[in-house]
């Protein structure tokens, strides 16, 4: 299981995964709007999405877990 | 017929066994678990003659202490000076007594007096305590090996190959130099050995995540650059040393011009005009710099900033890059932390720097507030102004706030600022200088429609106001070109300023930078 925490706080954007979602290392998951930019977010490593933590429009800060991912 | 040995057939021996180092039984461990021996990796290292060795015979007296568990050699790296020290790990587990610490300090000293580049290959457990009071506290003791560092920093190179433990105070050996190349799984340092944690704070933790090479290249940032074999860190040594001086009154060697690996002719493709959209800044990079002339200074820490010594029509840059791709290129604590010690490492020995901006500019919120962003800011404002060495900054597209200050911008005397077509410089983005000025206006309105339609307008009004041309037009930046003219336009440039010979500073000792 892997936890993927945001690198930045800002707004959540747009989610680009669902849970049960096969993801691949690399594959933009979350677009985070931060200092007025768009900034992807991208799987560090492949895994199926266990859970979603965040929606659209909420606030997250650096460190916050916002997908967690099963092997 | 047995003859008489000569008394130089004796020490001949005697030198042929110190050179096979430690007992069997620790070279045999030692090969086990995939490690070079300590001579091996001189062999590597160095040129195979000449190398001169002294302090061979350091406690020849005593059994199984070859050399006193130290190489200490002047060799060559292509045909250049280089002085080395290599811990030899066979011997008492590569550990320091009285003679192993003035082996070090003697090869230090070479080095400052010759003023040639100090390489260490560490590979140590510390300090022999039981010989404590002989190596420890006085005034040649190991303290001096620190101190000696201290005084050798931005005179000449320190390059450190850290394959083994560095422990305790030893740790400040690989700390001290300007270089780390951490070897994977075997390289590792700490003040406190997971032993001496469990012991002292209760903590239970493996060496790796204590102070592992993987720890120090991508969460500490004490690590600079990650291998994965000790063949690859010698490889890197040679690398490095190939952008440097011998010492900070030289300067760097220049190679045979290449062209760049790719085409400078796409650079406008791959810069997108609007500003809230990332794009890979190594894209960039690869179409200015000399093709295979790339050595990346702590690539996997602080990614949203970039810093590497390259070279651009055969001469040595140091290039620091803001990386949109990652946390949209703001700069945090640690981004300024990578990018100071980067320029003074430029400055230190003449390498001249290349700034290429897409800053939005500084963290803010007040996670980086407690981390003290401002002192870090501050750090790297302050180094940018110190450097004396050839600068020029290129406003690759946006530099908002203090990010065009810490990226060189005009105010810190660059010896241009150019920028592309695709430049905007401003205290901030539309978006939020919009909100800023007119945030009442703005929250009175009531239908949606309208209130979208006003906040365009101004946007637009503000983008204007900041146009590019119109910075060009009141001398702001120095020169605006063409994406595809940029890399010819920088080796002009630069070889205009090469022999600039630093601007006056007030004399001080020095000034007290925030760290």
């Amino acid at each position: 299981m892997a936890e993927i925490i945001s690198p930045m706080a800002g707004v959540v954007a747009e989610v680009k995964v669902n849970p049960g979602d096969k993801v691949e290392p690399g594959q933009e998951l979350f677009i985070i709007e931060s200092m007025k930019m768009m900034i992807p977010l991208e799987a560090d490593k492949g895994g199926v999405v266990k859970e979603v933590k965040v929606g659209v429009g909420d606030f997250v800060n650096e460190g916050d877990v916002v997908v967690v991912l099963e092997d | 017929m047995s003859e008489k040995k000569t008394k130089g057939q004796i020490l001949w021996e005697l030198k042929e066994k110190i050179k096979q180092m430690g007992p069997e039984r620790h070279k045999k461990r030692i090969k086990e678990q995939g490690k070079l021996l300590c001579r091996e990796r001189l062999q590597l290292l160095l040129d195979p003659e000449p190398i001169v060795e002294d302090g061979i015979l350091a406690n020849c007296l005593a059994e199984e202490l070859p050399a006193d568990g130290v190489v200490t050699v002047l060799g060559k790296i292509n045909g250049r000076d280089v002085c080395v020290m290599a811990n030899d790990f066979s011997v008492k587990a590569g550990s320091w007594g009285p003679r192993t610490v003035e082996k070090i300090i003697r090869i230090q000293e070479t080095a400052m007096r010759l003023r040639i580049p100090m390489i260490y290959l560490v590979d140590s457990a510390g300090l022999r305590i039981t010989d404590q009071i002989y190596c420890f506290p006085g005034r040649r003791h190991a303290g001096r090996i620190f101190h000696l560092q201290a005084l050798m920093s931005g005179m000449v190179p320190q390059i450190c190959l850290l394959s083994g433990p560095s422990a305790a105070g030893g740790a400040y050996i690989p700390t001290f130099c300007d270089v780390i190349i951490c070897v994977d799984k075997f390289g590792a340092m700490y003040l406190g050995s997971p032993r001496m944690a469990e012991v002292t704070i209760g903590e239970k933790v493996t060496i790796e995540e204590m102070g592992g090479a993987r720890l120090h290249c991508e969460v500490s940032g004490v690590g600079d650059v990650f291998v994965t074999s000790e063949e690859e860190g010698i490889q890197k040594i040679k690398d490095y040393l190939s952008y440097f001086p011998q010492h900070c009154f030289e300067k760097p060697p220049v190679a045979e011009p290449k062209e760049p690996e790719k085409d400078p002719a796409e650079l406008e493709k791959i810069i997108p005009e609007n500003q809230n959209v990332p794009f890979d800044m190594y894209e960039v990079i690869w179409r200015i710099i000399d093709a295979g002339s790339w050595f990346e200074m702590k690539a996997l820490w602080a990614k949203e900033i970039i810093t590497g010594f390259a070279r651009i029509n055969g001469k040595p840059v140091g290039i620091i890059a803001n990386q949109p791709k990652v946390k949209g290129g703001v700069l945090f604590v640690d981004s300024a932390d990578k990018a100071c010690r980067f320029i003074r490492l430029c400055d230190a020995f003449n390498i001249p720097i290349l700034f290429l901006m897409d800053v939005p500019g500084f963290m803010i919120g007040s996670a980086v507030e407690r981390e003290g962003i401002l002192r870090h800011g501050c750090k790297m404002l302050y180094a940018v102004s110190e450097a004396t060495v050839p600068k020029i900054s290129v406003v690759v597209r946006k530099a908002y706030g203090a990010g065009l200050y810490a990226m060189c911008g005009p105010s810190h005397e660059p010896d241009a600022c150019i920028a592309l077509p695709t430049a905007l410089v401003a205290v901030m983005g539309p978006e939020a200088a919009v909100n800023a000025v007119f945030y009442n206006e703005i929250q009175a309105i009531q239908d949606p429609k309208e209130r979208f339609k006003f906040v365009k307008e101004k946007q637009d009004e503000y983008r204007e106001q900041v146009d590019i041309y119109k910075l060009a037009n009141d001398l702001v930046i120095d020169d605006m070109v063409p994406a595809w003219e940029l890399r010819s336009e920088l080796i002009k440039r630069f070889a205009f300023y090469e022999n600039k010979p630093g601007e006056l500073r007030y004399p001080k000792k020095h000034g007290v930078m925030q760290v």
